[in-house]
């Protein structure tokens, strides 16, 4: 972990009110992540949101799309790390899963994009303990 | 002859499933001393629960077998493995950073030998034609080449730093010392040393400004008279790739690799692996679990060779295809491997009707 903070001021919002909706409910477990700096969900961030997912049952497959706090996140490639790893558990094995930074959030979308889609690189990345110790505790936090 | 028929059906028979690996299974190799006459057939593969495994074929059942688990020598993902052109030794490259070099001694497969030097995954082992020569590739950019000597020692004989990303595989061609290696950088590239000087050296470099891939290049292959190559992308495409063979021979550096054909839209998804037959059918296994063959087409509207689809087999596996490998023996059979955490051997059969 580095030292200081990426993002040492992000804007905080309230937590939305929950609408029960049953085929929606597993929108809402990526939404409480805790971002991998400060003890908010990404939800709270506004680095996801409601329109921030699309899932094809019919195909099987899921984009998902955020935001960042700041243009130059470096934090962008372990957030998309969480929602990668929390999605595989709420989804069958067999949905595809494609992950991007929404247009015009982060200086570098293209390569970020790239490296959040690579799957042999997200496989070697998720075999890291200090990676997976920290998406671990981005995943199952209990501080929120 | 019925590749050339564009009226011919051909269908793709699932011949049996290979279960074990408890992980997915990111590549597989024929042993090209088997399967033949009087051996039966023997793949190796290698998967993301840190273990390579051996699968014969019995004589008696024509069923596939797991013969050997390779395990507690990689400690994280074997990523690619292969077999020595002998078929004597087979090599296995890790995300642990080493390349391991196995050995069957009498039905026991033991690690001879353990190649480290590299940073970081190791992505990628290829061994040249005459088994004097290894290669390897990683995430640190490199590409290594190693010198086999006696005793099961290997020697780095040199350490090329040209990619500017992740190396994802080398390949060396089928009958000449010339080593290609293709990358998240988007490139291709030709590298050699002049006879015996040990001076390795990029000849060519392939990007997009020579029609090259527009996003990273997965795999490489060669036909079997070794003057043409294919090469898949996560840019969802195949290219087509010639070169003067005759003036590769002689000893020219100067052979260019040029362009000849770019197959675009035929998927959807990135195409992880690629394999040209020696028969000429190109297959291809990609992230959209399918399973493509294509062949060249005589069209005579078209200046130049184009090559058209032969079969698209959607659902070959659950998941990702990571692999797909022909066998060396036998004619129009084909193993591939996937995310699922299972094998297939298919066999490219036409239909009678």
């Amino acid at each position: 972990m580095t030292l200081g903070l990426i993002n040492a001021n992000p804007i905080v919002h309230a937590k939305k009110e929950r609408v029960a909706r049953c085929e929606d409910s597993h929108c809402y477990f990526v939404r409480d992540i805790r971002d991998p700096e400060h003890p908010y969900s990404l939800e709270q961030l506004s680095v996801l949101s409601e329109e921030s997912i699309s899932v094809d049952d019919k195909l099987g497959r899921i984009l998902i799309t955020f935001t960042p706090t700041i243009q130059h996140c470096s934090m962008a490639t372990v957030i998309g790390l969480c929602l990668r790893v929390k999605l595989q558990e709420c989804f069958p094995p067999h949905y595809k899963v494609d992950i991007k930074v929404s247009p015009g959030s982060h200086a570098d979308e293209e390569a970020v994009n790239k490296q959040l889609n690579d799957k042999e690189r997200i496989a070697a990345a998720l075999e890291n303990p200090n990676l997976r110790q920290l998406v671990d505790e981005c995943l199952y936090s209990n501080e929120l | 002859m019925d590749l050339n028929d564009e009226g011919s059906h051909f269908e793709l028979k699932e011949i049996q499933t290979l279960s074990g690996h408890t992980d997915r299974v990111w590549s597989l190799a024929w042993n090209p001393a088997t399967g033949t006459d009087d051996t039966q057939p023997v793949i190796a593969s290698c998967s993301g629960d840190k273990t390579v495994r051996i699968w014969e074929r019995s004589a008696l059942t024509r069923s596939w077998d797991c013969k050997a688990v390779l395990e507690e020598t990689h400690t994280r993902t074997v990523r690619s493995c292969t077999w020595s052109p002998s078929g004597k030794l087979l090599a296995t490259a890790s995300f642990d950073a080493t390349t391991a070099i196995w050995e069957n001694v009498g039905g026991d497969f033991q690690c001879v030998s353990t190649l480290e030097g590299h940073e970081n995954e190791v992505k990628s082992v290829s061994w040249n034609a005459s088994e004097s020569l290894l290669a390897t590739c990683s995430r640190d950019k490199t590409v290594w080449i190693w010198e086999v000597m006696p005793g099961n020692e290997f020697e780095c004989a040199s350490v090329l730093q040209g990619h500017t990303q992740d190396v994802k595989m080398v390949k060396w061609h089928p009958t000449m010392d010339i080593l290609f290696s293709c990358s998240y950088d988007n490139t291709i590239k030709v590298v050699w040393a002049e006879d015996d000087t040990g001076d390795w050296h990029c000849i060519q470099t392939i990007g997009e400004s020579s029609n090259g891939h527009s996003s990273t290049v997965w795999a490489i292959s060669f036909n079997a008279e070794g003057n043409k190559m294919v090469t898949c992308s996560d840019d969802l495409t195949l290219k087509v790739w010639e070169a003067d063979i005759e003036g590769m021979r002689s000893g020219d550096d100067q052979v260019l690799w040029k362009h000849i054909s770019t197959l675009t839209g035929y998927h959807d998804r990135t195409i992880f692996s690629v394999h040209w037959s020696r028969e000429g059918i190109i297959a291809s296994g990609a992230a959209d679990d399918a399973i493509r063959f294509f062949v060249e087409s005589k069209d005579s509207a078209v200046v130049g060779p184009s090559y058209r689809l032969l079969l698209k087999k959607e659902k070959a596996h659950d998941m990702d295809v990571n692999v797909v490998q022909w066998s060396p023996g036998e004619n129009r059979v084909l193993a591939s491997a996937s995310d699922d955490g299972t094998i297939k051997i298919w066999e490219l059969a036409t239909n009678s009707t």
